[in-house]
Parts: structure tokens; sequence; C-alpha cells
């Protein structure tokens, strides 16, 4: 066996048992890092394809952004996990149900490309690119061929952008806020008064 | 002899030792400059603010780092009774593997780098994007209110200036055509007229650009007069304050070496890292080892200048107050480097070269 | 083993180079240092008291609203590394094709921060 398949069979080992721990550890805080974890070293997978690209986009976005947002969540969230647990035999036989559902599409992608090849039968194979760097070959098609799926992208980023704001978006009473442009355009004809005060009389309000 | 010796080093095991020697040689040798640079640091906060700094240990207190060393080593590792020690263990461990893990990609001189990739650049983003981890976990781990707190400012912070370096880093890119930071530095040949930083016409757009992705760099490395995570006066320490011993140093040594990385990054992406800054046709009489040599000399030149600018805003400039903080990088950097991406690729596509 | 992966294994060896050393110095602190833990030292860091409850509180939603505003413009800045990478290199007649794709994209997300702008999602008070 050579280093390149021991790598690979370190790695998924690797992938597939903190996938696991994720949903068998005991405190959530754990479960994210196990996700992280799992997150790297699918993107060690993905290095080992060849996709070098997507490796570091699996770092940047999931691993830098969505999963720091996770780790927010469950730190800082003080959620009780023993109310959680309660509701697991609830919950149990829909996720079976969605559970089951993926499980037999994967079987069914899995039965169709191991009998069709990758491509399918109809769509053409993409351009042979190995002599591009493939953030380069994404490149070349994302922006013209796949124009629609992108600017779709951009939809679902906007969306998902609104979202967080009308979710989230408390506006607390009763707090000032400073106005930087307010604060420049001051002049100091606006912002002072000189007055001339006769000496004994003081200032009448 | 010679062609025995060269056979071996072809072989499986000769690269693995070459490849060790020169990972070390740049662990060995970034860890040694983070001793002076650390020391300068001090000097030059205390020249400003006319003392004398560290002067004790050896001449001119030179020595001053290692000292510290060992004293951090003799220490004893507090580990707090409500905390959760393999978190609280693993987040040191963690930003300073990150901090030097970067140090992978860099190019120090003309084929001097530890990896080649292809996206040289996003790797160094992706690494400076998984900094935040090792705060928010120490800060969570403590379990004590003042890290709780440091680690949330921080992680909020870091996060909001990391945009705009992405948005920074795309001008970069559309400049060189590459995310190779060889190929980079290769494109900014000839001298400083052909930096990033300086080149006509761009430099309308791209010196402010460098302007920005500096101070954001302060912001992203918890620097002052962004250091609002370990503001003293309100936080002690912030996510430091119940670290003691190596996992401290461990710490400490991560920060520094982000700073020195971004230094580098600023080089490389802007200041032409190893060019010198004028044209030098007279290196192609000599040797590969001494044009390497004189890359790195600029490189380091380079290196020590940014440190300088960083050194010198700890000690000038006063801290920023967090709404403000919050505003100059979403409401500010934010909108000004998305219009430079646009500006730039519009002059890419419509200009004079096109 | 190709080239290709030959550049990435200088990466894995350095991260372990770099895990050793760092263990390396806590398992030296671990052994040099002396160990004399009492329940004062060990106590969470605060003011002349005893901690009243646990340090992990609720806190505002403020910081996750920034998080994911960050996730999205990350995102946005992922879409937009091959885009820098390829622009110059597709054919001269494309080119323009591809700006204009890409503006159009962040003409849409420029809306959305307008419209956060407007909310007062970017202020913090």
């Amino acid at each position: 066996m050579d280093l390149q398949a021991i790598a690979f069979y370190l790695l998924a080992a690797v992938t597939v048992i903190s996938g696991f721990l994720v949903i068998t550890a005991r405190n959530p805080v754990h479960s994210v890092l196990f996700l992280i974890m799992a997150f790297f070293t699918a993107a060690g997978l993905f290095v080992m394809l060849g996709a070098e690209f997507l490796a570091m986009l699996l770092i940047v976005v999931y691993v830098g952004a969505v999963a720091v947002l996770f780790l927010f969540v469950v730190m800082m969230l003080d959620v009780d996990f023993t109310q959680l647990r309660e509701g697991f035999a609830r919950y149990l036989p829909i996720g079976m149900a969605v559970g089951g559902v993926l499980a037999v599409e994967m079987v069914m992608v899995a039965v169709t490309v191991a009998a069709n090849g990758a491509a399918g039968k109809n769509a053409a194979p993409a351009a042979p690119v190995a002599d591009l760097p493939n953030a380069e070959a994404i490149g070349r098609v994302l922006y013209t061929d796949y124009i629609y799926f992108f600017q779709a992208a951009g939809l679902v980023l906007l969306v998902a952008m609104i979202g967080a704001i009308v979710l989230t978006l408390r506006r607390r009473p009763g707090v000032r806020r400073q106005n930087i442009g307010d604060q420049v355009a001051r002049t100091p004809a606006s912002g002072m008064k000189i007055v001339q005060i006769k000496s004994g009389e003081g200032l009448s309000e | 002899m010679t062609s025995t010796a060269l056979d071996f080093w072809a072989t499986p095991l000769g690269w693995t030792l070459i490849t060790v020697g020169q990972i070390l040689l740049v662990v060995i040798g970034v860890l040694l400059s983070l001793a002076f640079l650390l020391l300068a640091d001090r000097k030059i906060w205390a020249g400003v603010q006319m003392r004398k700094g560290p002067n004790v240990v050896g001449p001119f207190g030179l020595f001053q780092s290692f000292a510290d060393f060992f004293k951090f080593v003799l220490k004893e590792i507090v580990i707090p009774s409500g905390a959760d020690k393999v978190v609280f263990i693993a987040a040191p461990l963690i930003s300073f593997i990150l901090a030097f893990g970067a140090w992978a990609v860099i190019p120090f001189a003309p084929g001097w780098v530890v990896s080649n990739i292809n996206v040289g650049v996003l790797y160094l983003f992706a690494i400076s994007s998984l900094g935040v981890y090792g705060i928010i976990m120490g800060g969570w781990a403590s379990n004590s209110k003042y890290p709780f707190l440091g680690s949330l400012r921080s992680a909020a912070q870091m996060v909001s200036y990391e945009v705009s370096l992405g948005f920074i880093i795309i001008t970069v890119i559309l400049l060189s055509g590459s995310m190779n930071l060889q190929t980079i530095v290769e494109h900014q040949a000839g001298g400083f007229w052909n930096w990033h930083a300086f080149a006509l016409p761009t430099i309308i757009v791209m010196f402010p650009m460098m302007v920005i992705f500096f101070i954001s760099a302060l912001a992203e490395t918890n620097r002052p007069p962004f250091d609002l995570p370990e503001a003293e006066s309100e936080l002690v320490a912030g996510y430091q304050v119940e670290y003691s011993s190596t996992p401290y140093l461990l710490f400490m040594i991560g920060e520094y070496s982000n700073i020195v990385l971004m230094c580098a990054m600023i080089s490389l992406l802007f200041f032409g890292g190893w060019q010198a800054p004028f044209p030098t046709p007279f290196l192609e009489a000599w040797s590969p080892t001494a044009v390497s040599l004189f890359g790195f000399l600029w490189f380091a030149i380079k290196i020590v200048f940014w440190f300088f600018m960083f050194a010198m805003a700890k000690a000038i400039v006063p801290r920023y107050r967090y709404d403000q903080l919050m505003r100059l990088g979403w409401k500010v950097f934010l909108p000004v480097s998305l219009v430079a991406v646009m500006l730039i690729a519009a002059w890419r596509v419509f200009g004079p070269q096109a | 083993m190709n080239g290709f992966l030959l550049q990435y294994l200088p990466i894995v060896i350095f991260l372990g180079i770099a895990t050793v050393l760092g263990l390396g110095f806590i398992l030296a602190a671990a052994i040099l240092a002396p160990k004399a833990p009492d329940p004062e030292k060990l106590s969470a860091y605060e003011c002349g008291f005893n901690a009243f409850d646990d340090a992990r509180m609720k806190f505002d939603v403020r910081f996750y609203l920034v998080s994911i505003l960050f996730i999205i413009f990350d995102l946005e800045v992922a879409f937009l590394f091959p885009w820098a990478v390829s622009l110059m290199k597709l054919p001269q007649e494309v080119q323009p094709f591809a700006f204009w794709s890409m503006m159009t994209f962040l003409g849409v997300l420029t809306v959305g921060f307008i419209y956060e702008w407007k909310k007062g999602a970017l202020e913090w008070e």
C-alpha cells in the first residue's frame, strides 16, 4: 500500500469517527470541535483529489465562518441540553424518516454512478482541465457558462442577509448613538454661543 | 561520489530529510527573530515614552526574551478548577500551530519556500480566518467572566475586519492574475515603481488599499489601537486572564508570529516581497545562492520596516472605542475595499492594456 | 505520489513539527515547574470575591448578527477568488461579459448591504 492510500484511509477514518463523535459527544462544544475536525479532514480529502481550491474554500467558509457561528451559539446561548435530550424520543420517527430518505437517495446516486459513470450518459463531460490550476478552471466557466446559477447564488445570499436582519435585529430604545457625520459637520457657529455678561449680573436663564 | 549523493537526495527518505531540514530552519529562524522583534517592540515603545526599556540581561538587554522564556518554562501551569481542561490546553496550542503553519507558504527569496502551492494567498487567508478559534476556545474554556467577554469581543472584531482583508487580497490577485505567492512577487519585479502599492496608475487605488490592509492587520492581530479584547482597564488581560506559564507563552508567541506574518503579507502583496526597490540587471552574473540571499535581505528589511510601523502604532495611537471600531470595519473599510475591487477589475478589463 | 501532492506534504509535516514544538513547551513546564495547587489559586479570577455563578451567560444577539453577516460576505469573497484569477485569462471578447456578470452579483449583494445599513444592523450600541 503506498503513502497516498494510507493518507486516504487515515483521513477518511478520522472524518467518519469525528462525524460519529459530533452526534455522541455529551458536551455540545466538543461536538462542534469534532465537527471542525471533520471539516479539516474533508479538506484533506479534497486536496488528495487535486481540488485544492475547494479544500481551501471549505476551510475559509465552513471552518472560518460557519463553525464560528456554531461555536458562538452553543458556547454562549446557554441552551439547556438536558431539556433538549428529553425531546429525543419524540423527534426520533421524523429524524429516522429524514435519515432514511437521505440514505435511499445516496444509494441510488451511487448505483447510477456505478452503472453510468459520474458524468451520466447524456451530459457531456467537462473539458479536461488537468493543466490548469483548479481555481482558474472554475473561473473559466462559472461566470459565463453557468451565469444563471451564479446569479441565483447571489439572490440566495441576499435573502439570507435580509432574513438574518429581520429575525435578529432588535432596536433597544433609549440608547444614544454616535452620528459621526453630525459631529464632523458641527462648526464653531452652530456649536457655541458667545455671550457678553456684565459683571455682577450673572446669567439669566 | 556526487552522483550517489544526488541519488540519495532524490529518494523519498532524502526528500523527507531535506524538507524537515528546511522546515526546522524556517521554524527556528522565525522563533529566533520573534525573540528579537519582541525586544525591539518593547524598546521602541520605551523609546517613545522616553524610558530605557529592558536593558539588564545581556548587552542592551538583547537576551531579555530568552530570560523571559526560561522564566515561563519554570512557572506552574495553573488550570482553573471550573475549566474544561482539554479545551483549555488545546486553545493556546491551536493558536501556536496555526500561527506557525502559515509560514509554510511564505516565499522568503526566489525559490526559498517550503511549499509552493497554487493557492498560497488563499491558504494564508484561510489560516488567518482560523486564528479566532484559539481565542474563542481559550475564553470559553477558562469559565471566568473576563476571558469570556474578551474572547467575545475579539471574535466579533476579527471577523469584522476579515472581510475587508479578503476584498483587498482580491484586488492584488486581479492585478497579478495568480494566487501563487511567488508569481505575485515576480509580477512586481523591476523597481519600486512596479510594486503593487506604487505602480502607476493603480496607485490611486492600491496605495489606500495598502493603508487599509495595514489597519485591518492591526485589528486582526488585536494590536493597539484595536486591542479591545485585552483592554487592561476593563478586561484585565482578556481571554488570557486565566493562563500562566507556557500555555500563556504559546498564546504570546502565536500572537507575535501572526503580527510578523501580517508584516510579511503586506511586503509580499504590496511591497514586492524579495524584490529590490531598484532594477537589478547585475544579478544575472551572480550565483543562485547569492541572488537568493540578496532577495532575502530585502524581504527581511521590509518585514522589519512594517514591524516598526506596528510598534509605532502601539506606542502613539490611543485605543478605539468598541462601537467606533465596528463602524470603521463595516461602514468604512468594507464599502471602500468593495469599490476598489470593482475599480481595479474595470481597469483591467477596459483599461489601456486590455 | 504525484508532484501536486508533494507540494502539500511539507505543509502537513510543518504543522506536525509545530504541534510537537507546542506540546514540548507545555510538557517542559509541566515537568520542570513546581506544582502546588490550592483552591484559591484554582478559582476563577474575580475582583476579590468568589464568583457568583457560571461565567458562561447569554449575551447580546448582535454578536450573532455580526457573525451571520460575516458568513455572507465571506461567501462573496469566496466567489470573487476564481473570478479574480481567471478574469484576464478568458478570451478577450468574453471578458466584459464575465465582468458584468460579477458586477450584477455584487450589485445584488450591495442592495442587501444598503438595506442592513439603513436598518441600523451595522450600528453598535
